[in-house]
């Protein structure tokens, strides 16, 4: 079969393949809000953790040599930043959603600032595991061209989702966030919990950056992340708070933020940027059908601030 | 520069207690929100020195040249006051909502849809005498802007959605129909490569304070600054807002109606965004592309919580803040420091301020008999 002659099966072959590339961040970021939020707490400053961590990714690829290096160093940095966040918000009277605002403002300055001789120079990328040999269709290849860290990805929702169940820490998280009063009685440290949940939650977020930076699409600059890390927060609360249904909801996210360039690619380029703002408007639409100011949600931790 | 407010709160520290002992404890609390963030800021830029120093550069020269940017001159001023003009209109987008509890970050997109309302206004009106299509503009962009954040608003009083999301959601979004109505049925043929509208017309553009190369945007700033302190505690209105804003279930209780006074508050918060789309626009760019997304929706944040939420503190925080991001040229010039700087400096401010809410009536010389 020849290059092109798929006609518009590019589309949902594009769709497919990006709800497995795009989707990648968004999943590091919303199982590491996952964790975090679960903790209590809201980290809306993901999103400054994963330009950081996709700069810091990059830089030290570039420097090392070695991509495994460089999302290490993505997930150190992320870890970093949500000690942060957590050592703030011990503090007495100190609100969490402002906090996330001021690391998000302060994630992307310092990354921009530190990131500045990086725009040039080119790192060893992270390496893909080709699971479209069988095709001859290019475009189904390049579709299948997996990344390790999606793998990892996967595979960690459900080993959460068990750990949140099952798990001494698991419930140690899950009782910091339900009820403060009863893990203290039990005779835990709840800010204890709360920083090692949000440290656990910015490595995580870091390590989502370092995909953008080192696979896809690939490269540091500035415009690298627009919005990802908050969608992922957001997608958070319209998973549940689940693990599970937050795979599943990074899987819908990354086909609908790949389904602009697809529908470019076969030469609907009318309303570019409105399909290229879909994540954002998918995530707002599901808000608004699930959300209600009746009740909270269902499985909202009961100490998190954001659900009130 | 920030040593102004920290001298400024100093002396209200030192000179007073000579005149009156117990005025330090009866004027505790507002000494408190001039002092705590003040040091906040000192602090903010003090690790902000180290972290140059890091990159070899003198912290002693950036103060310097800091200062120099922002108000060492006539001419910094003057670009000092127009940048802090859409700060503290873009700040009232964070401030008013945050009297009933309310944390809206979206103020970029109400800025955005406010500059679009406005240059829609002005193209579809030429002709008309320039008055005529200014005050156009200004509705335009006020309700542009309004409807935006008030559409937060509305989505947290009848489906429970968190406005704070939901208002960054929709930054988004402003930015994907901005960019789609200006590649798309609002471009100028003429603008190939930056998309633009067409001009609104050099006679409809607002012009600048007589004497100065200040536009009039500031003045707008300070009247909506005015405005909203007289609105929030000196009518009813506003206390009705704080009301609500301390104890949602009180409000309900005594009969106040709830739902309006989020939709109203979010109304005018974004139609003050709103409102610094149309000054870019009608003062500073003349038309309406990408460049309007600078920024200013995201510092407005910092400059309403380093102001505490205070309509006329904004003023000279968006001032300070404004001659910060003044000075980013001259520090880039001078000193080879990047443009991200400013964005680091003001995210310092933010973490340093709000780690500094932890020290409110902590302060012993100021409590005493309470």
């Amino acid at each position: 079969m020849a290059d092109g002659s798929i006609g518009l099966w590019t589309v949902p072959l594009a769709v497919l393949g990006g709800a497995i590339r795009v989707s990648t961040p968004f999943l590091f970021v919303s199982l590491g809000e996952c964790i975090t939020e679960r903790s209590g707490r809201i980290n809306l400053g993901l999103e400054g953790t994963l330009v950081m961590g996709a700069m810091s990714a990059y830089g030290i690829s570039y420097l090392s040599g070695s991509p495994w290096l460089g999302v290490l160093a993505a997930g150190i940095t992320g870890a970093l930043l949500g000690a942060l966040h957590a050592g703030i918000c011990s503090l007495p009277r100190v609100n969490d959603v402002a906090v996330g605002i001021a690391l998000m403002l302060f994630g992307t300055g310092l990354a921009f600032y530190l990131g500045k001789p990086l725009i040039e120079p080119t790192a060893p990328r992270l390496p893909a595991i080709d699971f479209g040999w069988w095709s001859d269709i290019p475009q189904v290849r390049a579709a299948l061209r997996v990344n390790v860290l999606f793998l990892i990805g996967v595979a960690l929702a459900p080993v959460l989702y068990w750990a949140f169940r099952t798990t001494r820490w698991g419930l140690l998280i899950r009782t910091a966030g339900e009820s403060s009063d009863a893990a203290r009685a039990m005779g835990h440290s709840v800010l204890l919990i709360r920083l090692r949940a949000t440290m656990v939650g910015g490595f995580l977020a870091g390590i989502g950056g370092s995909f953008l930076s080192l696979f896809y699409p690939g490269s540091w600059n500035e415009g690298l992340s627009s919005g990802q890390g908050i969608t992922a927060v957001a997608l958070v609360i319209f998973a549940r708070w689940d693990p599970l249904l937050c795979l599943w909801a990074s899987l819908a996210f990354g086909g609908a933020a790949a389904l602009g360039p697809a529908l470019q690619s076969v030469g609907v380029t009318s309303g570019y940027h409105l399909f290229n703002a879909a994540p954002y408007i998918l995530t707002l639409a599901i808000m608004i059908i699930t959300c209600s100011p009746k009740r909270t949600l269902t499985g909202a931790p009961a100490e998190l601030s954001i659900t009130r | 520069m920030t040593t102004e407010t920290a001298d400024s709160a100093a002396a209200v520290g030192t000179v007073a207690p000579a005149a009156d002992p117990g005025f330090l404890q009866r004027h505790g609390s507002t000494i408190e929100y001039v002092l705590i963030p003040g040091a906040a800021v000192v602090g903010a830029l003090a690790v902000f020195g180290v972290f140059v120093m890091l990159f070899g550069k003198n912290p002693l020269d950036l103060y310097f040249y800091m200062y120099q940017g922002a108000f060492g001159t006539w001419f910094s001023w003057q670009n000092t006051l127009t940048r802090a003009a859409p700060l503290i209109l873009t700040a009232l987008c964070t401030a008013l909502p945050a009297q009933l509890g309310m944390v809206i970050i979206g103020g970029e997109g109400a800025l955005l849809m406010g500059a679009l309302s406005a240059t829609s206004a002005a193209l579809a009106l030429q002709g008309l005498p320039p008055l005529v299509i200014q005050i156009a503009m200004v509705c335009a962009g006020v309700i542009g802007g309004g409807l935006w954040i008030m559409l937060s608003g509305a989505l947290r009083q009848y489906r429970g959605v968190n406005e704070t999301i939901s208002s960054l959601l929709l930054v988004y979004i402003a930015l994907a129909i901005l960019n789609h109505l200006v590649e798309g049925a609002m471009r100028d043929p003429a603008s190939l490569n930056k998309p633009s509208t067409r001009e609104i017309g050099a006679a409809n553009m607002i012009g600048t304070i007589p004497g100065t190369d200040v536009h009039w945007g500031l003045v707008f700033g300070l009247i909506a600054a005015i405005a909203a302190y007289i609105l929030i505690y000196h009518t009813v209105f506003g206390f009705a807002a704080r009301v609500a804003g301390g104890n949602i279930r009180a409000a309900k209780i005594v009969g106040l109606g709830v739902t309006k006074l989020i939709l109203t508050i979010c109304f005018l918060a974004g139609g003050a965004a709103g409102l610094a789309g149309m000054v870019e626009v009608a003062a500073v760019q003349g038309r309406t592309n990408a460049n309007l997304a600078a920024g200013y929706g995201f510092t407005g944040i910092l400059v309403a919580f380093l102001a505490r939420q205070n309509p006329l503190a904004i003023i000279p925080v968006a001032i300070l803040l404004g001659g910060i991001s003044a000075s980013g040229g001259l520090l880039q010039r001078r000193l080879g420091l990047p443009d991200a700087s400013v964005l680091v400096l003001q995210g310092i401010i933010f973490v340093f301020v709000l780690a500094s809410d932890a020290l409110y009536g902590r302060i012993g010389f100021l409590k005493g008999k309470s």
